[in-house]
C-alpha cells in the first residue's frame, strides 16, 4: 500500500510535554505501523477551542483557524488536514464549514489574513484521525499490522462529546456511536455492550471553572464504567482523557470513592496491539497506570 | 393602564430579538425555536441553569434584554453539542449560547466574577499571547485569579494532580518561561487584531 | 323451483386428516346432517377439489353446500359457487389449530369437529341463496347539499366520474366560506406562502358543467325514499318546489364561525378585535396593500389569540380544537409580514397544531419574523390600543402586550341540522299531545338541512359536539343514513385542503351507493350482500323495537304501525332480527333458524362425562377474525367451546341463548366490538344494543334456575387474538367452578 500523507494538526495539548503528549507519542507509533506520513502544518496555531467564545468572538476564531488552513493549503497542497484533538477538529471543521457556506465570512476572513500576508482559497478538507483510520483503512485494514491480541481486557468505549457531536463519524448515531467498540473488538479486546455514559459530557473546560459541576459528570462516567465491569476506559479526546483520568483522585478525596480506572487513548491500545512497547504507547504517561495493557505490551 | 404596565406593554416587542439577530453569532436562528424543550432536557448542566436555552429564546422574543444578557446560564455551556444534535429545528443552540455570552461579555453586562466567564477570558488571552495555549501558565493564572492566598490554597489542593502530570511528562515546568508558540507571532496578532476590528465595527462596539 | 339437494365436502388437507377421523365425520354428515352427497378430498381448495364440487352442482343438481375445511374467511375465492347456498364448518382454524396437539386430546378434538359438521349441515339446510333485487329504474344521480368548497368539489368529482349531480345552495352564490377568504393556506410545495383560493374559478367550472344541475337560493323542503330512489323537494326562492330524484346524497353544509359575542372576556364585540373571518374581510379590502382597521388606521402591530372559545374545559365554549385555526393565523400573519416586514405579529398559542405540511408553513412564518408566544390569553381589551393580558407558559409569568389589532382564532360550528337526541323527546311529547312540543317540533324541523321524512328524524344522527355522523374510527365517510354522506367541516373541523379531500371521498362513496342500490346489494361493510330482511307481518305485534333500534333508520312504519323495510337503506346487520321479540324478521341466508339450528345441532354430553359445552357467539367483523388469528398463531383454547359467527352482536336474538341453556350448554359467551364513545362496532350501535339486551337477561336466567355467570358479554378488538384465548379459557375455568348446568338432560 502506498504511503498515505496528511497535513497534521496536533493542537496545543498534544505537543510534547503537554497534557496529551501520550496521545501524540502513540499516534506517531500507529502511523509508523500503518505507513502514514504526518507532516505538521508549518507554524500552526491554536484553534481557539470552544471556550474561546467568550472573549474571542466569531470572526477572530474563524480567522485563526483559517490561518492554519492557509498554511496547509500553501505548504502541504492536496493533503487532508488531520487533527487528533477533538476540539481542534471541531474548531477547524466548524470554521471550514462556515467559510464554505458564507462568501461574506470568507471575504472578511481573508481581509484579516491579509494582515499577515496570507490568503485562504477554501480548498482544505478537515478530518479527525479516527475518520482517517475508519474511512481510509477500515476495520479490516487496521487489523493488518496487528501482532498481539488485547484479549482479556474489558474496555468502556467513552466517546464523549466533540468527536461525536455535532459532526461525528459518518454513519454513527449521536446517541450510541459504535466505532470505539468496534475498534476495541478489532484488536481482540472486549467492549462493554452497555455503557450508559458513553456520550456524556466530561464537563470540558468547566473542569477548571466549575469543578463541582464537572466532577459530578466525571464521577458518573467512571462509575458507570465500573458498574458495567470495565477494566479500562478508552477515549478519542484529549480533554475527556485528561478530565476523566486526572480528577479521579480529587473525587476520591472529596467523596470517599476508590476510583482507579485507567483512561487510555485508542492510539495507545492500537500501539500495543501492533506490538509496540509500553514506551511506544506512552503508557508511562498515565496517571493511573494501565497495567493490563502494559502487561500485554511487555509480553 | 398604569405606567409600569404601559412600560411592560412597550417592552414586550421583538426589538431585542432584532438586536440579537444583528449582533449575536447565529442570532438569526432564535426566531426558529418551536419551544419543545428538548434542549433543556439534553443539557448536562441542566440542574445548574436558571434559564434553559428554551427559556432564553422565549425571553429574547419577549424582549427581556436585561434578564437575558445578565444571565449566567449561557456560561454553563460545556460545549457538548448535545442540544444541537437533538434540536428538531436544527437550531445551533451551542453557538447561540456562546454568541449571547460573548455579546453580554463584550457589553460588560455579563455577571461579574462568573468563573467560566473569567476562565474563558484567561484562556483566550493565553492562547493569543503566543498563538498556542500554555497549559502551565493557564492553570497557574486560573488558580491565582482570586489573589495570592486563595491561589496557593487551590494550587496546593491540586498539587497532587500537577505532580502526577509532571512525572508523566505531561506538564512542562519550563513553560513558565515562554514555552510553545507560533513563530510568526506578529502576523498572528495582526490577523486577530484585524478580525476583531471588523467584527467590532459590524457589531457596533466601535464608533 | 327445483328441489333442494344438500351436499357436504370435507377437506382432509392441512393436517386435518391426520388429526381427525375424516370417515367418521363423513358418516355424521350423511346420517345426522342428512346430506345427500358427502365427499372428502385431500386438498379441497385446489382446482381438482373445487371442480369436484362444481361438477356435483352442474351434474347432480346440488343446491346447498357445506364446506368443512378452513375458516369461512379463508379460500373465499376458491369456494365461491354462484347461486348456491353455502355454509362453512371451520375444522382448521376452529379445531385443528386451536385444540392442543397429541393423543390425549384426540377425543375432544374429534367431538369438536363432529359438532362443527353437524352445525354446518344444520345451517345450510335453513339457508336460501338470495337472488338479489335488481332495480332497473334506480337513480344514479347524486344530490350535493351546500355550494362551498366541499360541495363544489363533490359535485365536480361526481360529474367528472360521469355521474349527474344536483347541487343545492342556500345563498345566491357558490363559494361559501372559501369565497370570503383573501388567500388560503398553502397546499403545494414549498408550502411557504399563502395561495390563491380560486373559489370563483371553481364556481365557474361548476356552473359551466353540463352534468351539474345547479339550484341557488334554494333549500330542501323534504327528502324521502332510499338509496337509488330518493325524492328531494327543492324549494326555490320563487316559491317553486321541484322534485329531484337522486340515488345518493352528499351533505356538505359546512360550518358557521363561533359567535365572538360569546367571548366578552376576549374582547368580543369591542373595537379592533375581530375574528379570523373579520381579518379576511380586512385583507380583501386591502387587496394586497396595508391592512387597515375600521377607523382607517394602518395596522402596525397585531396579536392573534389562538383557541379563542375553543378547547375550553369550563363547558362555556367549544370543547374541541377546530384544526385549521393555527394554520389560518399563520397565514394571516404572513398577510402583514409580506406587505410590511416591520409589522409586529405575535401568534399567542398554547399548542401549535399544524397538520399535514403546515409545519413547513409554520417555519416559513418564523423565518418572516412572526413571533410565536406560548401563552394563554386571559383578557383582551379592544380600543384604539388593544391589550392582551396573558400568562407566558414558558416563562411562567403574567404579561400584557399591546397591539393595534387583535384577531381571535375562533372555532368551527357545524351546520348539521337537527340534533336527533333533542328531536326524539320533543316528537314523543308532541305525539302525546303536548302543544308546546308541537310548536317546538315545527321550529326544529325548520332548522333541518335534509328534512328527511324518516321515522328516525329529519337529519342524520350527530356523532360528537354537533358534527354530522361519521364512523370516525373505521369508515370516516360512512354515516348511519345509508346513501347519505357527510363531507367537509360539517363532519369534523377541518381546513380547506382536508375539506376538498373529504368531498372527493364522499363523492366516491355516493357513487358506490348508487351502484349498489341499482344492483340490490348492501353498502359497506357487508358490501355485495344480496340478502335483505323480510318480516312475517302476520306475526308482528307492532312493538316498534325494530324501527327504533335499527342503527341506520332503514325501517319506517306504515299507518298501522307495521314496519316498512327500506331495503336500500339496510346494511344487513340483523339488529332488527336480534330485536324482534316474536322472531318474525329474517334474512334468506341468516335467520333465527340458521343460527338456532346450529345451537341445537350439537351433541351435549351427559353431566357425568365432565365435558362442558360453551356457546360462543362471535361477531364476524372483529371477534371471529381474532379467533381465526389465534388459530393461525397456534394458541390453544378449550375444546369445549362451539363458536358461531354472527353478523353483529346486535343480531343476536335472545332465543338463541335460552335455547342453548335449555339444551344443556353450561355457558354462553358473546364477543362483540368495542362500544361507547370510542366504539369499533361496524354497525355503530349493534354491540351496545347487545350489551343492553343481555343486561336484561338476568330474569330469564333466574326463571330457569341458572346463575347469571352462565351468560357473559365481552368486547373484543380484531387484534385481540391472544386475549380471546384467555377470555375463553378463563370462562371455561369459571364455569368449571360453577359446576355443570342443571339443565343437562332435559334438552
Amino acid at each position: 500500500m502506498a504511503k498515505k500523507e496528511y497535513a497534521f494538526y496536533p493542537g496545543c495539548s498534544s505537543q510534547l510535554k503537554a497534557s496529551a503528549s501520550n496521545y501524540l507519542v502513540s499516534t506517531n507509533s500507529i502511523c509508523n505501523a500503518l505507513d502514514i506520513k504526518l507532516t505538521e502544518i508549518p507554524d500552526w496555531n491554536c484553534c481557539g477551542a470552544s471556550v474561546g467564545y467568550c472573549e474571542g468572538g466569531e470572526l477572530p476564531r474563524v480567522a485563526i483557524n483559517a490561518r492554519n488552513f492557509a498554511q496547509a493549503e500553501t505548504h502541504l497542497p492536496g493533503q487532508d488536514i488531520v487533527a487528533t484533538c477533538a476540539a481542534c477538529w471541531l474548531g477547524a471543521r466548524e470554521s471550514k464549514e462556515r467559510l464554505d457556506a458564507s462568501a461574506q465570512l470568507m471575504k472578511e476572513t481573508n481581509e484579516a489574513l491579509a494582515a499577515a500576508g496570507l490568503h485562504y482559497k477554501g480548498e482544505v478538507n478537515v478530518r479527525h484521525m479516527v475518520e482517517v483510520l475508519i474511512e481510509d483503512f477500515g476495520y479490516e485494514g487496521l487489523k493488518q499490522p496487528m501482532k498481539k491480541s488485547l484479549e482479556g481486557i474489558k474496555f468502556a468505549g467513552y466517546v464523549g462529546c466533540q468527536t461525536n457531536r455535532p459532526f461525528g463519524i459518518d454513519g454513527e448515531s449521536f446517541e450510541n456511536p459504535m466505532y470505539l467498540d468496534k475498534m476495541v473488538e478489532t484488536f481482540g479486546g472486549e467492549a462493554l455492550k452497555t455503557y450508559d455514559q458513553k456520550v456524556t459530557c466530561c464537563g470540558g473546560a468547566l473542569a477548571f471553572s466549575e469543578p463541582e459541576k464537572s466532577q459530578k459528570q466525571i464521577r458518573d462516567i467512571v462509575e458507570s464504567a465500573y458498574d458495567h465491569g470495565a477494566e479500562m476506559i478508552v477515549t478519542p479526546c484529549p480533554l475527556c482523557q485528561a478530565n476523566v483520568e486526572v480528577y479521579q483522585s480529587e473525587i476520591n478525596k472529596k467523596q470517599g470513592t476508590k476510583f482507579n480506572m485507567p483512561v487510555v487513548y485508542y492510539s495507545q491500545l492500537m500501539t500495543v496491539a501492533y506490538g509496540g512497547s509500553a514506551k511506544d504507547a506512552a503508557l508511562n504517561g498515565q496517571l493511573i497506570r494501565a497495567e493490563k495493557l502494559e502487561k500485554i505490551a511487555g509480553k | 393602564m398604569s405606567t409600569a404596565n404601559q412600560a411592560a406593554v412597550e417592552r414586550y416587542r421583538n426589538n431585542f430579538l432584532k438586536e440579537v439577530e444583528a449582533n449575536v453569532e447565529e442570532g438569526h436562528m432564535v426566531k426558529m425555536c418551536m419551544q419543545c424543550g428538548v434542549c433543556a432536557g439534553s443539557c448536562p448542566l441542566g440542574p445548574h441553569w436558571e434559564h434553559s436555552p428554551q427559556k432564553i429564546f422565549m425571553m429574547i422574543r419577549a424582549g427581556k434584554r436585561d434578564e437575558v444578557l445578565g444571565s449566567d446560564s449561557m456560561f454553563m455551556c460545556t460545549s457538548c453539542y448535545n442540544c444541537i444534535v437533538r434540536c428538531p429545528r436544527q437550531l445551533p443552540i451551542t453557538h447561540i449560547m456562546h454568541g449571547l455570552a460573548n455579546y453580554a461579555h463584550r457589553l460588560g453586562i455579563a455577571p461579574k466574577g462568573q468563573p467560566t466567564r473569567e476562565f474563558a477570558t484567561l484562556f483566550w488571552n493565553n492562547l493569543t499571547k503566543k498563538g498556542r495555549v500554555n497549559e502551565l501558565t493557564l492553570t497557574l493564572r486560573h488558580y491565582f485569579r482570586g489573589g495570592l492566598v486563595s491561589g496557593i490554597k487551590e494550587a496546593l489542593a491540586m498539587q497532587g494532580v500537577g505532580l502526577g502530570l509532571l512525572k508523566a511528562k505531561r506538564l512542562n515546568p519550563m513553560e513558565i518561561f515562554g514555552g510553545h508558540g507560533v513563530k510568526d507571532l506578529k502576523g498572528f496578532h495582526a490577523i486577530i487584531a484585524k478580525a476583531k476590528e471588523i467584527e467590532d465595527r459590524k457589531k457596533g462596539f466601535t464608533a | 323451483m327445483a328441489d333442494n339437494k344438500f351436499a357436504a365436502y370435507i377437506c382432509s388437507g392441512c393436517g386435518i386428516g391426520d388429526a381427525m377421523k375424516v370417515p367418521q365425520l363423513e358418516a355424521i354428515a350423511k346420517k345426522e346432517g342428512k346430506m345427500a352427497v358427502v365427499k372428502s378430498h385431500p386438498f379441497l381448495c385446489n382446482a381438482e377439489g373445487v371442480q369436484m364440487i362444481k361438477d356435483d352442482i352442474a351434474n347432480e343438481a346440488v343446491t346447498h353446500v357445506c364446506i368443512a375445511a378452513c375458516s369461512r374467511r379463508a379460500k373465499t375465492e376458491a369456494f365461491q359457487f354462484d347461486g348456491v347456498a353455502m355454509s362453512r364448518a371451520n375444522l382448521r382454524e376452529g379445531v385443528l389449530w386451536v385444540v392442543a396437539a397429541g393423543k390425549d386430546h384426540d377425543e375432544v378434538r374429534q367431538e369438536m369437529a363432529a359438532d362443527y359438521i353437524r352445525m354446518g349441515c344444520a345451517e345450510v339446510k335453513k339457508m336460501t341463496q338470495p337472488a338479489g333485487n335488481v332495480k332497473e329504474s334506480s337513480s344514479k344521480r347524486i344530490l350535493v347539499v351546500g355550494g362551498g368548497m366541499s360541495g363544489m368539489t363533490a359535485a365536480l368529482e361526481i360529474a367528472e366520474a360521469g355521474y349527474e349531480a344536483v347541487l343545492v345552495e342556500k345563498t345566491g352564490a357558490l363559494g361559501g366560506m372559501a369565497a370570503k377568504l383573501w388567500k388560503r393556506q398553502p397546499f403545494k410545495t414549498p408550502y411557504s406562502a399563502p395561495q390563491e383560493v380560486d373559489a370563483g374559478e371553481t364556481a365557474a367550472r361548476v356552473a359551466a358543467n353540463p352534468k351539474i344541475k345547479l339550484y341557488l337560493n334554494s333549500t330542501i323542503a323534504e327528502t324521502s325514499g332510499a338509496p337509488g330512489r330518493f325524492v328531494v323537494k327543492v324549494a326555490q326562492e320563487s316559491g317553486a318546489v321541484t322534485d329531484e330524484t337522486v340515488g345518493a346524497i352528499v351533505q356538505a353544509t359546512g360550518f358557521t364561525t363561533y359567535d365572538t359575542a360569546k367571548l366578552p372576556e376576549l374582547g368580543g364585540g369591542q373595537p379592533n378585535v375581530v375574528d379570523q373571518a373579520g381579518l379576511e374581510a380586512m385583507a380583501k379590502a386591502a387587496n394586497g396593500g396595508a391592512i387597515k382597521r375600521a377607523d382607517g388606521k394602518e395596522v402596525k402591530s397585531v396579536v392573534f389569540v389562538q383557541c379563542a372559545g375553543q378547547r375550553d374545559d369550563t363547558g362555556a365554549h367549544l370543547s374541541y380544537c377546530s384544526g385549521h385555526c393555527c394554520g389560518t393565523s399563520i397565514k394571516q400573519a404572513t398577510y402583514f409580514k409580506d406587505q410590511n416586514p416591520d409589522v409586529d405579529t405575535v401568534i399567542m398559542y398554547q399548542d401549535l397544531r399544524v397538520p399535514g405540511m403546515g409545519e413547513d408553513f409554520y417555519r416559513s412564518a418564523q423565518e418572516r419574523g412572526v413571533i410565536f408566544t406560548k401563552g394563554k390569553a386571559s383578557r383582551v381589551a379592544g380600543g384604539d390600543t388593544c391589550s392582551v393580558t396573558f400568562k407566558d407558559l414558558i416563562l411562567d409569568d403574567e404579561n400584557t402586550i399591546a397591539a393595534d389589532l387583535v384577531v381571535l382564532a375562533t372555532g368551527q360550528v357545524p351546520n348539521a341540522g337537527v340534533d336527533l337526541e333533542a328531536w326524539n323527546p320533543v316528537v314523543t311529547a308532541a305525539e302525546g299531545g303536548d302543544e308546546a312540543a308541537k310548536a317546538q317540533r315545527i321550529v326544529m324541523h325548520g332548522s333541518s338541512v335534509l328534512k328527511l321524512n324518516y321515522r328516525q328524524g329529519p337529519d342524520m344522527p350527530q356523532f360528537k359536539h354537533g358534527f354530522a355522523d361519521s364512523h370516525f374510527i373505521c369508515f370516516p365517510y360512512e354515516t348511519r343514513r345509508t346513501g347519505i354522506y357527510a363531507a367537509g367541516p360539517v363532519r369534523r373541523p377541518m381546513d380547506m385542503l382536508q375539506a376538498t379531500d373529504d368531498a372527493t371521498g364522499a363523492a366516491l362513496k355516493a357513487i358506490q351507493a348508487v351502484e349498489n342500490a341499482a344492483l340490490g346489494r348492501a353498502a359497506h361493510p357487508r358490501s355485495g350482500d344480496l340478502s335483505f330482511p323480510k318480516a312475517r307481518l302476520e306475526g308482528c305485534t307492532q312493538c316498534k323495537r325494530c324501527t327504533v333500534e335499527c342503527p341506520f333508520g332503514a325501517i319506517d312504519e306504515d299507518e298501522k304501525r307495521f314496519p316498512v323495510f327500506n331495503e336500500e337503506r339496510c346494511r344487513r346487520c340483523g339488529t332488527c332480527m336480534g330485536a324482534c321479540p316474536v322472531r318474525v324478521i329474517s334474512f334468506e341466508n341468516y335467520s333465527v333458524d340458521t343460527v338456532g339450528s346450529q345451537v341445537k345441532a350439537i351433541e351435549v354430553p351427559e353431566e357425568d362425562e365432565e365435558k362442558p359445552r360453551i356457546l360462543v357467539l362471535a361477531c364476524e367483523n372483529d371477534a371471529y377474525p381474532a379467533l381465526d388469528m389465534a388459530g393461525l398463531a397456534r394458541l390453544n383454547y378449550s375444546a369445549f367451546v362451539r363458536v358461531i359467527p354472527v353478523r353483529c352482536l346486535g343480531s343476536v336474538n335472545t332465543i338463541w341463548i335460552t335455547d342453548a341453556l335449555n339444551s344443556g350448554y353450561d355457558g354462553v359467551m358473546m364477543m362483540g366490538c368495542k362500544k361507547g364513545d370510542e366504539y369499533q362496532c361496524h354497525f355503530v350501535k349493534g354491540s351496545e344494543l347487545a350489551h343492553y339486551r343481555m343486561s336484561k337477561i338476568g330474569d330469564t336466567l333466574k326463571q330457569m334456575g341458572l346463575e347469571p355467570e352462565r351468560v357473559v358479554t365481552q368486547e373484543v378488538a380484531i387484534t385481540d387474538n391472544a386475549r380471546v384465548v384467555k377470555l375463553i379459557n378463563d370462562y371455561v375455568a369459571e364455569l368449571d367452578k360453577l359446576g355443570p348446568s342443571p339443565m343437562k338432560g332435559f334438552g
